[in-house]
């Protein structure tokens, strides 16, 4: 980056405004292949429909009465009788502003019945992943600064177990053993809203958390035992610092990044995964309306939760990508510089 | 000079040895699985779909070793038959897309320039899709079943693929013996087909057996949501689909029974991929 900047160079020897420079175009960059890949996404979602064979009325309204009114909405909603391109920028015109067209099972827009659902999924993944993040991460650090030892193993061990166990099987287990035998946790429903949908939510979570613990515990684990070979916790160590200092300050401190790149890897998988679990546990979220609206054909809610879940995943990329040189600045200086 | 290197096989040894009983338990695994689900007709004590209303859900017994759903089924019979989808669409899908990531990788690495470009953006907007979803997807656009998953699913883990050839393919470009080629006067498409290609293809291959059970696990997944394998085909995740709602009367094991088989061989095949890709190595550029 520094060789494709020579006007950058010169500022910086003038006025000192380099970094300033560097990080804008950095920046400038990555929101510019951000928004490439979105668009390339929207066309993927949009134009998936024109590989199904035949007529795109049928199509839309399958499994339905063709009602002139269902007709003349899905003729409208996609602009049937335009061409193709002209149907997208209709479409995503709409997307930009919060319209994704009405569904054809509830009658109402899609946006309203997305947004009637996202709390729960939202709970959901944010419970999921802060369980994900606690317990791999300690799992990581204990193997650690273990390594080597019996505790390694056992922890290895205890992750790559739980990473075998998807979240239909786990959520499954969940129901049979802390629902159904010992009554902690009921195995279905939402609940009432505040702390009643948190208990409501807790063993969808754990299900949903399982199978990506070990990724984040083993990216923790190795990252952190590549930093302890360093010579520079070797001097922190010499210097008379205390283990604990050592461990938060010169270890974790250096291990964040590959931590939080992977963590921001798993918000999709999450996104997918929940709608495995709420279907187990009978949330009515994002992820099992997407499941039914798949089963009762209501193709403008798919499309919508597909193209909001893949917008997610990418925004989420692109801002961990954007904040890992204000968690580590060298890595704003290049990846030669570590 | 001698103790140090002693010391050491003294410490590798137990090490060794235990690494490959759990390879060898899990090719065992795969193997009777394997058969299981080619001889599924011969082994199975009952047809899976013959109903016995007077043996809802029973347990193990000598009659039914691990005994029947809520119709009376006989649940190791309609594991044995479960075995059939569950290894042959994740069979497909890596078959599939390894050809696939193969090929475009192996285009992409060799040609470079706008190709290779072109290619790489290609491959970033496809792992922007996570495979379930475009499983998920493909099935609302083409309908239940497995074959629209399967072939959503095998484009889905192409780019894995394609990026690791690309990646191996872009080291190997630049290696002597592909010179050596060209002073011949051998042509580009005739090296990086005879002789590139097989140099690369078992790293890869290893890599890609990997992938296998997570799109098991994948597959079962959209059979439990009721939009893969449907309901009376003995399918382990339509099995676990069927058998949630005897979850809460306490009738575990028609949920259990396909659930630890998704479990065992999805540890079985990882563990023998992780081997094959340790034993096949290769650098791994990053």
């Amino acid at each position: 980056m520094a060789l494709a900047d020579p006007a950058g160079r010169t500022a910086a020897r003038s006025g000192g405004a380099w970094v300033g420079t560097a990080t804008l175009r950095r920046v400038g960059g990555k929101l510019g292949a951000l928004a490439l890949t979105l668009f390339l996404a929207s066309l993927l979602v949009f134009f998936s429909r024109f590989l199904v064979p035949g007529d795109p009325v049928s199509f839309l309204l399958r499994g339905r009465k063709p009602s002139p009114e269902a007709v003349a909405q899905v003729t409208e909603q996609y602009g049937l009788d335009l061409p193709p391109w002209q149907q997208y920028l209709n479409w995503i015109a709409g997307v930009l502003h919060g319209d994704f067209g009405r569904s054809l099972q509830y009658r109402q827009d899609v946006s309203t019945v997305i947004g009637e659902r996202l709390p729960v999924t939202l709970g959901l993944v944010l419970m999921a992943g802060l369980m994900i993040a606690i317990v791999g991460i300690a799992a990581g650090i204990v193997a650690a600064l273990n390594r080597g030892r019996v505790l390694d193993r056992a922890v290895l061990i205890g992750l790559t177990v739980l990473g075998a166990i998807p979240s239909f099987v786990g959520a499954i287990v969940l129901i049979a053993i802390f629902a159904v035998q010992l009554g902690w946790f009921p195995s279905f429903g939402s609940g009432e809203g505040g702390l009643d949908t948190a208990y409501h939510l807790v063993l969808p979570s754990i299900a949903l958390a399982i199978v990506f613990v070990v990724l984040v515990g083993k990216v923790t684990r190795s990252s952190m035992v590549d930093q302890l070979d360093r010579e520079h916790v070797e001097v922190a160590t010499s210097r008379g610092l205390k283990r604990a200092t050592v461990v938060r300050r010169h270890v974790f401190r250096n291990a964040i990044g590959p931590i939080l790149t992977v963590s921001g890897l798993l918000v999709a998988g999450l996104l997918v995964a929940s709608s495995i679990v709420e279907a187990a546990f009978g949330l009515a979220g994002v992820g099992s309306l997407l499941v039914q609206s798949v089963d009762r054909l209501d193709f403008p809610v798919v499309q919508a939760i597909v193209l909001l879940v893949v917008a997610a995943f990418v925004v989420v990329n692109a801002i961990v990508d954007l904040l890992e040189p204000w968690i580590d600045p060298r890595s704003a200086a290049g990846a030669g510089a570590r | 000079m001698t103790t140090p290197t002693l010391a050491v096989e003294v410490l590798r040894a137990p090490r060794a040895r235990r690494a490959n009983t759990t390879f060898l338990v899990s090719v065992g695994i795969v193997a009777v699985m394997t058969l299981a689900a080619i001889l599924a007709p011969l082994i199975a004590p009952y047809p899976p779909d013959q109903v016995d209303l007077g043996a809802v859900h029973a347990g193990p017994s000598a009659a039914h070793w691990l005994g029947t759903d809520a119709l009376g089924r006989d649940l190791l019979s309609r594991l044995i038959y479960g075995a059939r989808t569950a290894l042959l669409g994740p069979l497909l899908v890596v078959l599939s897309s390894t050809v696939l990531g193969i090929l475009l990788g192996l285009l992409a690495g060799w040609r470079g320039g706008w190709l290779d470009a072109v290619l790489g953006r290609i491959f970033d907007v496809v792992f922007a899709f996570p495979s379930l979803l475009i499983a998920i997807m493909a099935v609302a656009l083409f309908g239940k079943g497995l074959v629209a998953p399967v072939i959503a699913m095998s484009i889905a883990y192409m780019p894995f693929v394609a990026r690791l050839t690309r990646s191996l393919v872009t080291a190997e470009r630049s290696r002597p013996y592909v010179a050596a080629y060209r002073v011949q006067g051998f042509g580009g498409g005739w090296i990086a087909f005879r002789r590139v290609l097989p140099n690369v293809t078992p790293i890869v291959g290893a890599q890609s057996t990997l992938n296998f059970g997570y799109v098991l696990a994948e597959l079962a997944a959209l059979s439990f949501l009721g939009l893969g394998v449907q309901a009376p085909t003995a399918d382990w995740g339509a099995m676990i689909n069927e058998a949630q709602a005897g979850l809460i009367g306490g009738y575990f094991l028609p949920a259990l029974v396909p659930a630890v088989a998704v479990v065992v061989v999805v540890v079985a095949v990882n563990v023998i991929g992780e081997e094959l890709s340790d034993r096949i190595g290769g650098e791994i550029p990053a």
